[in-house]
């Protein structure tokens, strides 16, 4: 290597990199930085803070009794525990077959105008705050048709939040779908409703569980429209017709009383509820990648 | 005199004598146009496809090659807003009579896509056993191993793939991707072969060998194959046709005869320029 080769690729001073432009980049670094590392810690800060001030409060009792009167110590949340799980499952079983048959027709057979309304429909419903649900539901459900506080009222209030989340998520896994998979499946001669059910549907499973997860989770937590429907029980109650528990209504009960007891079991419902969606989340994971090999 | 007889209440295919000799027709378009929205793509191709022969359909790109053969078994229209005119007979089908189902003419005329799409959910197995499956046939495991191994021998691929039967289809090469999905086009049985330019995504080893299956495959099969690729048009086909898309964007069929005379004695000028490489 010659000298004079080596000189022929010097850097032009209009070409080089300037003291301002690296210090600009390193401000934006550290700033960005900051903001992924804050947003990150938040998750970490109130998880960690739920683990550490509702563990003390677990123990068989809370789990297996129910909730003792005012000034008694002791007893449980189950009725609650157990109100969530019914009513969430009810909400479940309405809002995942009418989301999922809403994306279906938005993303496969009305692609164009329609998918466009379903998808400012179901927007609008899931900007709708969940309070104005649950009076919806108490107008209509708790006072004229069944006429008192039900389980089954405040299941339907989340499955009405469930169903635009389910519809939403839903279509746009179906719109990541390569159009060629369904091209292929019409080519064999397949009718349509046989290529959505046996290769569009299968190919975005991992997606639709996503997007059930995420509903199921965000209706866990919903408090403001069950205090207007299922009202909340101290007791243990199976019957959908009658007022039921659930763990938001009893976090928001105990958290707001004079009690220490009661604050640790808010705690504890607090940490209970967020187990469950993420051993629901978890779960639902491995068994859907389990079966796709 | 207003004919009352509607196109399918005579027979499908003319009872004239074939214009290639002792074959009979696989296929027939007659005044063919396609329409994406107000748009026309093709107009007025009529031609016909021996029955047990390749044919290849080559032009350049844009004169409505994939829409002709996706107008043989009715998948132009899948497309929003395309649509189809004219006539196109399968065998004794009339593809375009008011009456015809379009998932019972996709039954009988296979497709092979020009990027190789096997299900990427499904094993190597369950690919080729989907299209019954999709059709709901009702067969037991043997009858349905059977007719996998079969299929997957006719496609040359079995011996690659014996040992990873129940390995996701997605896992092999992108040739023997192509040649999966080539069984599993033959597994319902189709009398008809589409195949839309299927070694454009392939490498030269990958593409020779495809190209060796479909002279195999034409013994049972009708082909009817699109390529940009004239060497590959000369060296499977037995029949060629040259479209070409006019001022006014619309594709039409210049020519159409045997490929070794439309390679070395093209009737029409275009041909020539085209063959020559002088445009396109």
């Amino acid at each position: 290597m010659t000298v004079a080769g080596a000189t022929r690729f010097v850097v032009p001073e209009s070409h080089r990199v300037t003291a301002r432009r690296r210090l600009a980049a390193l401000v934006m670094g550290v700033l960005l930085g900051a903001a992924t590392l804050l947003a990150a810690s938040l998750l970490v800060v109130i998880i960690g803070y739920v683990v550490v001030r509702g563990l003390p409060a677990l123990n068989l009792a809370f789990f297996t009794d129910r909730p003792r009167p005012f000034g008694v110590e002791g007893g449980g949340v189950a009725p609650a525990i157990l109100g969530s799980l019914e009513m969430g499952a009810i909400a479940a079983l309405i809002a995942v077959p009418i989301g999922l048959g809403a994306a279906i027709f938005a993303s496969e057979y009305r692609a164009g105008r329609w998918a466009g309304a379903v998808r400012f429909c179901a927007e609008l419903i899931a900007g709708l705050p969940s309070v104005a649900v649950g009076v919806f539901v108490w107008a209509f459900l708790v006072r004229s048709v069944i006429g008192s506080y039900a389980g089954v009222a405040g299941a339907l209030a989340l499955a009405v939040i469930m169903i635009p989340i389910v519809a939403r998520t839903v279509e746009e896994v179906l719109r990541l779908v390569p159009s060629g998979l369904r091209e292929a499946g019409l080519a064999l001669g397949a009718p349509r409703w046989r290529v959505i059910l046996m290769i569009v549907l299968p190919t975005a499973r991992a997606g639709i569980v996503t997007a059930v997860v995420l509903a199921v989770a965000r209706a866990a937590g919903e408090t403001a429209p069950l205090m207007l429907t299922a009202l909340g029980n101290v007791f243990f109650n199976f019957d959908p017709l009658r007022p039921m528990a659930a763990l938001p209504l009893q976090i928001y009960q105990y958290a707001v009383s004079p009690y220490d007891d009661w604050h640790a079991k808010a705690w504890g419902s607090s940490l209970v509820l967020v187990a469950a969606i993420a051993v629901l989340a978890v779960s639902l994971r491995l068994v859907t990648r389990s079966r796709s090999r | 005199m207003i004919t009352l007889r509607r196109p399918e209440a005579g027979p499908a295919v003319p009872a004239e004598p074939t214009p290639h000799g002792r074959r009979a027709n696989a296929i027939r378009v007659e005044h063919l146009d396609a329409y994406y929205g107000t748009h026309r793509a093709i107009g007025g191709v009529t031609f016909d496809v021996a029955a047990g022969t390749v044919t290849a359909i080559i032009g350049p790109s844009g004169c409505g090659k994939s829409t002709l053969v996706r107008c043989i078994n009715r998948m132009h229209e899948v497309t929003p807003g395309a649509y189809a005119r004219g006539s196109v007979f399968v065998g004794d089908v009339d593809v375009y009579s008011p009456y015809a189902d379009p998932v019972a003419v996709r039954s009988i005329v296979g497709m092979v896509f020009q990027k190789p799409n096997p299900f990427p959910m499904m094993s190597v197995y369950e690919n080729v056993a989907a299209g019954p499956r999709l059709r709901g046939w009702r067969l037991s495991r043997r009858e349905m191993d059977d007719l996998v191994e079969r299929n997957l021998l006719r496609a040359a691929l079995w011996d690659e793939v014996k040992d990873k039967l129940h390995r996701s289809g997605a896992a092999l090469s992108g040739g023997q991707q192509q040649r999966l999905c080539i069984a599993r086009a033959l597994a319902t049985g189709p009398s008809v072969l589409l195949m839309d330019e299927p070694c454009s995504a392939l490498d030269p080893i990958a593409t020779y060998r495809i190209e060796e299956l479909m002279r195999e495959l034409s013994r049972e099969v009708t082909i009817v194959i699109v390529t940009h690729n004239m060497q590959q048009a000369s060296r499977v086909s037995e029949f060629t046709a040259f479209l070409l898309a006019g001022e006014d964007g619309v594709g039409r069929l210049v020519e159409f005869g045997t490929t070794e005379e439309l390679f070395t004695t093209p009737k029409d000028e275009r041909t020539e320029a085209y063959i020559t490489g002088r445009f396109g």
